[in-house]
């Protein structure tokens, strides 16, 4: 069966830039599923809503070639049972597990286990679905069942939650034989905050904010797509300039992560020239970000209709500045380490995910880019002004650190040219317009491609400009199963530096 | 290697140096002494996120970035609570990290100094508090600053650890 067979009955809707709506029944699910994986295509984001008025329902994101599907799975009432996906995408596992957590839908999936939910609310309270929740159980802390690695000389190594640097927290269990890992198993929802019930208590209008932080390094990526989603719902055009100086803000914040990065990979592997030069570029670019659109991190510059502020010519010419700099710098520090043997040693062979892997696990951003997957939201479902801009698609194939390594190398200067481009050719109008609330009911998605990989925010409206449910997936979902792969077979000293070449999010994903 | 010694020396020093009348300036100066007077040797830091967005990580990061180059002025950040002054906390405290949080301060000697840090650490921020969040790390372990902003710069995370040790001489 072909994807083609599902089109008559889609509608081309404004649920999203290049996006269809279709919404199908119970019987349909797993076959539309199947083709789409069948079609070459990738799950993105997958929720639950439950709703005592209108009924429960589950939705998808998904990308196929040149579109991407915005599905709809309306449940009958009384039906809190759906049919699990996680044998066709293999990051639906644990999408569908956090959906039972929080919204009591439960997936027919062999693992049953909580995701996101440790000891912090009862096994039969759902956070979006009660009204209130009951008090938290007097045992402060669960047991999580680990799958266990059994045989000769077999050890297991626990790490974390709280880890020996500046890191954000979560649980990694490691079965080793020696040095070399046979096994690594994660456990993550440490610092679930309750990001979707505290949506459901904000202004529409205000809910930007908290997309924003939800992973405080791709704020501008969250926030934009929250107010993509927002603007679609009220079919609001943006000025053009607004577009652009959202672009300019998206291309700054993958500079600014990817340089850290950069640097960071090269301290894992005992270099800290890296890390010194690459942190004092990055703290250059965040000073010349300030000066130019107020914050270092610009969590507040995206807002509904448009910028929080606009650029001047001092801030421009500031961003210019530092843009040519780094322009100069960045390939002499990439020339020494091309050229750096210790550093080589590290990185090439190290947590490989071969392409074929890479697929089948769904592995996307730079960590799918660095494993063949060439998907890239900024080409395959592009909001404006990405068609104008003309972005350079950047692929490795190798599929390990060598490759994550050199894949930020090749980004980062395909992102130093947009920015230049956007700086020379700004659209001269506004840079915000006014914003209505939505009418209640009006729900969107909005796509963006982040730093770190295809960021999704689901939003649907409710009275007098509330937020009924918002749900915004992080790319990190995709990758952290991945990770438990790379590691396979390497040795347990090379894990720091396997697990930073992805660099995921923890708050993102346990929101 | 030649690159990289050229790059090192073309480089130069980027450590923002103390005899400037800059505000961010008189906080490195204030800080070396106040960490020779109240700790008579280098502070060391124990960071835990309990439950942050991880922006008010980027900017601690920061603080080892050459250009405000802490170790220079005697604070490492170091790998066990045991082994630290103070703890640099980021929230909000998610339910989840309770336990690890409160382990945490357990494991850590005296002076045993809190400074929270950033709007969610200060008083829950966006987050507020509810069935996952218990907001204001104050909640959980007694705090001696809190640093809000969102996430606060670099330069202001220094001047809330100064105020820590400075708090710490009038303790009792």
């Amino acid at each position: 069966m072909s994807l083609t067979r599902w089109m008559p009955r889609a509608e081309i809707t404004k649920a999203a830039a290049a996006c269809t709506a279709l919404t199908v029944e119970a019987a349909d699910w797993r076959d539309l599923a199947q083709d789409i994986a069948a079609g070459g295509g990738r799950l993105l984001a997958l929720w639950g809503t439950r709703r005592a008025d209108a009924g429960d329902s589950l939705h998808a994101v998904a990308i196929v070639p040149s579109r991407a599907l915005f599905v709809t799975l309306p449940l009958p009432a009384g039906v809190t049972h759906f049919a699990g996906i996680d044998d066709v995408f293999p990051a639906a596992g644990r999408m569908q597990r956090a959906i039972f957590d929080l919204t009591g839908l439960r997936a027919t999936a062999a693992d049953t286990r909580p995701w996101l939910r440790h000891a912090a609310w009862p096994a039969d309270a759902f956070p979006l679905d009660a009204g209130s929740m009951p008090p938290p159980p007097e045992q402060p802390v669960d047991h999580y069942a680990f799958v266990r690695v059994e045989g000769d000389g077999v050890h297991e190594i626990p790490v974390g939650p709280v880890h020996a640097g500046i890191i954000e927290p979560g649980h990694f269990r490691f079965s080793v034989v020696g040095e070399k890992v046979l096994r690594l198993e994660e456990r993550l929802g440490y610092v679930h905050k309750g990001i979707e019930r505290r949506f459901t208590e904000l202004p529409i209008l205000e809910g930007h904010r908290l997309a924003a932080r939800v992973s405080g390094d791709s704020g501008v990526a969250f926030s934009w797509a929250y107010c993509e989603a927002l603007e679609r719902m009220t079919g609001t055009r943006l000025p053009r300039r607004a577009a652009w100086l959202r672009a300019l803000a998206l291309e700054l914040e993958r500079v600014a992560n990817h340089l850290g990065d950069l640097g960071a990979l090269g301290n894992d592997a005992g270099f800290a020239f890296g890390l010194s030069q690459f942190m004092r570029l990055k703290e250059r670019l965040l000073r010349a970000t300030e000066q130019a659109l107020g914050q270092r991190y610009l969590l507040d510059f995206v807002v509904p209709g448009g910028t929080r502020s606009d650029l001047s010519p001092a801030g421009a010419t500031a961003i210019a500045q530092c843009i040519e700099q780094l322009a100069v710098e960045v390939p002499v520090l990439r020339g020494i380490y091309d050229e750096h043997t210790g550093l080589r040693d590290r990185f090439a062979e190290a947590g490989t995910v071969a392409p074929e892997l890479a697929a089948w696990l769904g592995l996307v951003g730079p960590a799918g880019r660095a494993s063949a997957q060439p998907l890239d939201l900024r080409l395959d479902a592009p909001v404006m002004p990405y068609p104008e801009l003309g972005v350079h698609r950047c692929v490795c194939e190798k599929g390990d650190v060598l490759a994550r390594v050199n894949l930020r190398f090749d980004e980062l200067a395909e992102s130093l040219r947009l920015i230049r481009q956007i700086l020379r050719d700004l659209p001269v109008d506004e840079h915000a317009v006014a914003m209505a609330p939505p009418p209640a009911g009006a729900s969107a998605v909005g796509l963006i491609e982040g730093w770190r990989g295809p960021v999704v925010v689901g939003l649907a409206a409710g009275p007098d400009g509330s937020i009924r449910r918002c749900h915004p997936q992080d790319p990190s979902w995709h990758n952290w199963p991945a990770l438990e792969h790379a590691i396979i077979g390497n040795i347990v000293p090379d894990f720091p530096l396997i697990n930073k070449s992805f660099n995921l999010s923890y708050s993102g994903h346990d929101l | 290697m030649l690159k990289t010694l050229h790059q090192v020396l073309r480089t130069g020093i980027v450590t923002e140096p103390p005899p400037l009348p800059a505000d961010e300036l008189r906080v490195r100066e204030a800080l070396s002494e106040r960490i020779r007077t109240v700790l008579g040797r280098a502070l060391c830091i124990r960071e835990v996120d309990a439950g942050s967005c991880n922006g008010c990580e980027l900017e601690i990061h920061a603080l080892g970035n050459p250009v405000y180059n802490v170790e220079s002025l005697g604070i490492r950040f170091v790998a066990s609570p045991r082994h630290a002054d103070m703890l640099l906390v980021t929230g909000p405290v998610s339910r989840h990290m309770e336990v690890a949080l409160r382990r945490t301060y357990d494991a850590t000697p005296d002076p045993k100094l809190v400074v929270a840090v950033g709007d969610c650490g200060a008083c829950g921020g966006i987050f507020g508090s509810g069935y996952a969040s218990l907001g204001a790390v104050s909640n959980v372990i007694p705090v001696d600053v809190v640093v809000p902003g969102c996430p606060p710069s670099p330069t202001r995370i220094l001047a809330g650890i100064l105020a820590a040790l400075s708090a710490a001489t009038a303790r009792p």
